[in-house]
């Protein structure tokens, strides 16, 4: 029985990547780092928001295992917490990237024309800029917050998965079977959604997967910005920023979350490549 | 009625005209093979039945084409999308690259009588098993659930047949649906939709370039030559005495048992480019026939009649 599941999950080409230490190390850091996220009420030792002055920059120790900042508030319980920011921001904003981005991508490589070129004007525009440069700007306009952080994140990439997409579905769409779905009836609609997306689904996901570490680093920037999350929601980066000015008194309160920061999107990129690996796409993730 | 009657039938590539001339038709139950070489616009004639030539940005220039009473040129693209598939099936060149690769095999053959036949999920799927195993495919149930890289060539093409026939099609057309297969295969794939032919009463247009295979298994062929028709009849008379000076030359290329003194002939030269052919007949600067008039005159074809020739000196008589 056991066995028999086992075979069915290694069917799935995806769970190859942790065949590998570094995909088995990457990965399984990422699902603690999900897991920790998902329960940090019942894990985290202190509240996040409360204030102990008289308690202020304790050094690591316990009961602060990794310390206080300038208000007394547990360091630990905000960098778990801030993981909870981090990755939902992140993973939020790449998901409506993509989401976005395949659509665009698969239609204007489908249809191609003025519509594509329309589209692929204004992507080649943004994507000529750095992504913080777009995000900052669509900040400056939304004005800060986690909710335009998101966005903000979400427009930076789309360029890349529309590029990417439409790259896919351009080679895709002269295949014989697409072909042969046309000469069997098929709508369009049909074809782009049932047999071009899935097929330029792999590398999409990949560089979606690699996206969610730069988004990671993007939500940590526009946080030390103060642009991100606001007082007291915990966001790395904004942890990073408070953390700056008592830089030579209290160290911990920037090194956690700077730690946590890295580690994270090392894992993330790590894991990535062990996917483009198990996927064997490693000629397709460029757009 | 004919099932399909093509009438002088021109198409046209934004300034070139690949295909012209070219005229036949086919009643129930019949066989046409189309041959010629490659480039001689076997495939070409076989698109324009099928309403794609917007896929490579051509038209249908004149002529007429019509399907079991139905005018097909002027339809619009949703009629045609009904008809393809359904009315109409199309058996593809090459069985390895024409299944979807992320699909399971059945799943593909389903989605055609669902989308034609209105059929729901588990109709279509008894469906695609009896037809799986009407195509003797062993374990139809099993072979269901596999994807196209579990398959062999043989296979595929089988299942590619079964794709065209899942909406039950009045037509079909096969565009050298052996090319890429071996030879044993190549065999039972023909002798398969000759069965399939009978057994339902179909029509079929087989598009080859082997007289061989013409030769067994149809009952009219066409011969073409650099986009256009020369040559049109049935089987047994065209073989047994062609007309045109082309169809000889390829009926003379068939290999007869294994006698070892008789070597094989040729044809000196080869099919000229869209692009630059020759005025007249086309065939002029490789027939041993030619004359002036060949180099100028365009000779005609019948649109009508089974029995057809563009030659200025058919050989026999017209009958």
């Amino acid at each position: 029985m056991t066995s028999a599941i086992w075979n069915r999950l290694s069917g799935v080409a995806a769970l190859r990547a942790f065949s590998s230490a570094i995909g088995m190390l990457a990965g399984g850091f990422l699902i603690l780092l999900l897991l920790v996220a998902f329960l940090a009420p019942w894990i985290t030792p202190f509240d996040v928001a409360t204030q102990n002055l008289a308690n202020a920059n304790a050094a690591p120790g316990w009961p602060h295992i990794m310390g206080t900042d300038e208000f007394g508030r547990d360091v630990f319980s905000r960098v778990v917490y801030g993981a909870r920011t981090s990755l939902s921001v992140s993973a939020t904003a790449i998901g409506i990237s993509v989401s976005v981005g395949m659509l665009l991508g698969a239609a204007a490589g489908y249809f191609g024309g003025m519509f594509e070129r329309i589209v692929m004007t204004v992507v080649d525009l943004t994507w000529s800029f750095p992504d913080i440069l777009i995000a900052l700007i669509f900040v400056a306009i939304i004005g800060p917050g986690l909710t335009s952080t998101t966005f903000a994140i979400a427009i930076a990439y789309l360029a890349q998965f529309t590029r990417l997409t439409r790259a896919q579905i351009v080679r895709l769409k002269n295949e014989t079977f697409v072909e042969a779905t046309i000469n069997l009836g098929a709508t369009p609609v049909h074809v782009v959604l049932r047999h071009l997306l899935p097929n330029a689904l792999a590398p999409v996901i990949v560089v979606g997967m690699l996206a969610v570490g730069d988004g990671i680093v993007l939500e940590a920037t526009l946080g030390f910005f103060g642009l991100g999350a606001q007082p007291p929601t915990p966001s790395w980066g904004a942890m990073m920023s408070s953390g700056t000015a008592q830089l030579f008194i209290a160290p911990w309160v920037i090194i956690y979350p700077g730690v946590a920061v890295a580690i994270t999107v090392i894992a993330v990129n790590l894991f990535g490549d062990e996917l483009v690996r198990a996927l064997d796409i490693r000629d397709r993730v460029r757009s | 009625m004919s099932m399909l009657r093509v009438e002088d039938l021109g198409v046209s590539i934004s300034t070139i005209s690949p295909l012209s001339g070219v005229s036949f038709d086919l009643e129930r139950g019949e066989i046409i093979g189309i041959v010629g070489e490659s480039g001689s616009g076997k495939s070409l004639t076989a698109m324009s039945v099928m309403g794609l030539l917007p896929l490579i940005g051509g038209q249908v220039d004149h002529g007429k084409i019509e399907f079991d009473g139905i005018e097909l040129t002027g339809i619009s693209e949703n009629e045609y999308r009904k008809l393809r598939g359904g009315r109409i099936g199309l058996i593809t060149q090459n069985p390895m690259t024409s299944l979807d690769p992320l699909k399971k095999i059945g799943p593909q053959v389903d989605d055609v009588s669902r989308l034609h036949l209105d059929h729901d999920k588990s109709q279509a799927k008894a469906r695609t098993i009896e037809l799986l195993g009407d195509l003797r495919i062993p374990e139809p149930a099993s072979i269901y659930h596999l994807y196209p890289h579990q398959m062999s060539g043989g296979m595929k093409q089988r299942i590619v047949i079964a794709m065209a026939l899942a909406a039950d099609p009045d037509l079909l057309i096969a565009d050298e649906p052996t090319t890429a297969l071996d030879v044993t295969v190549q065999a039972q794939i023909i002798r398969l939709l000759g069965d399939l032919v009978k057994q339902r009463n179909l029509s079929l247009v087989l598009i080859t370039h082997d007289m061989s295979v013409v030769a067994q298994t149809c009952d009219k062929v066409m011969v073409m030559y650099a986009g256009t028709a020369i040559e049109r009849g049935r089987v047994q008379d065209i073989f047994k005495s062609p007309r045109h000076p082309y169809t000889k030359a390829l009926i003379g290329c068939i290999p007869h048992g294994l006698s070892k003194t008789v070597r094989l002939k040729g044809i000196e030269g080869t099919v000229p480019g869209v692009a630059q052919y020759p005025a007249g007949c086309r065939f002029h600067p490789r027939c041993g026939l030619a004359e002036d008039i060949c180099k100028e005159t365009v000779p005609a074809f019948d649109t009508a009649g089974s029995r057809a020739a563009a030659c200025h000196f058919a050989l026999g008589t017209a009958q």
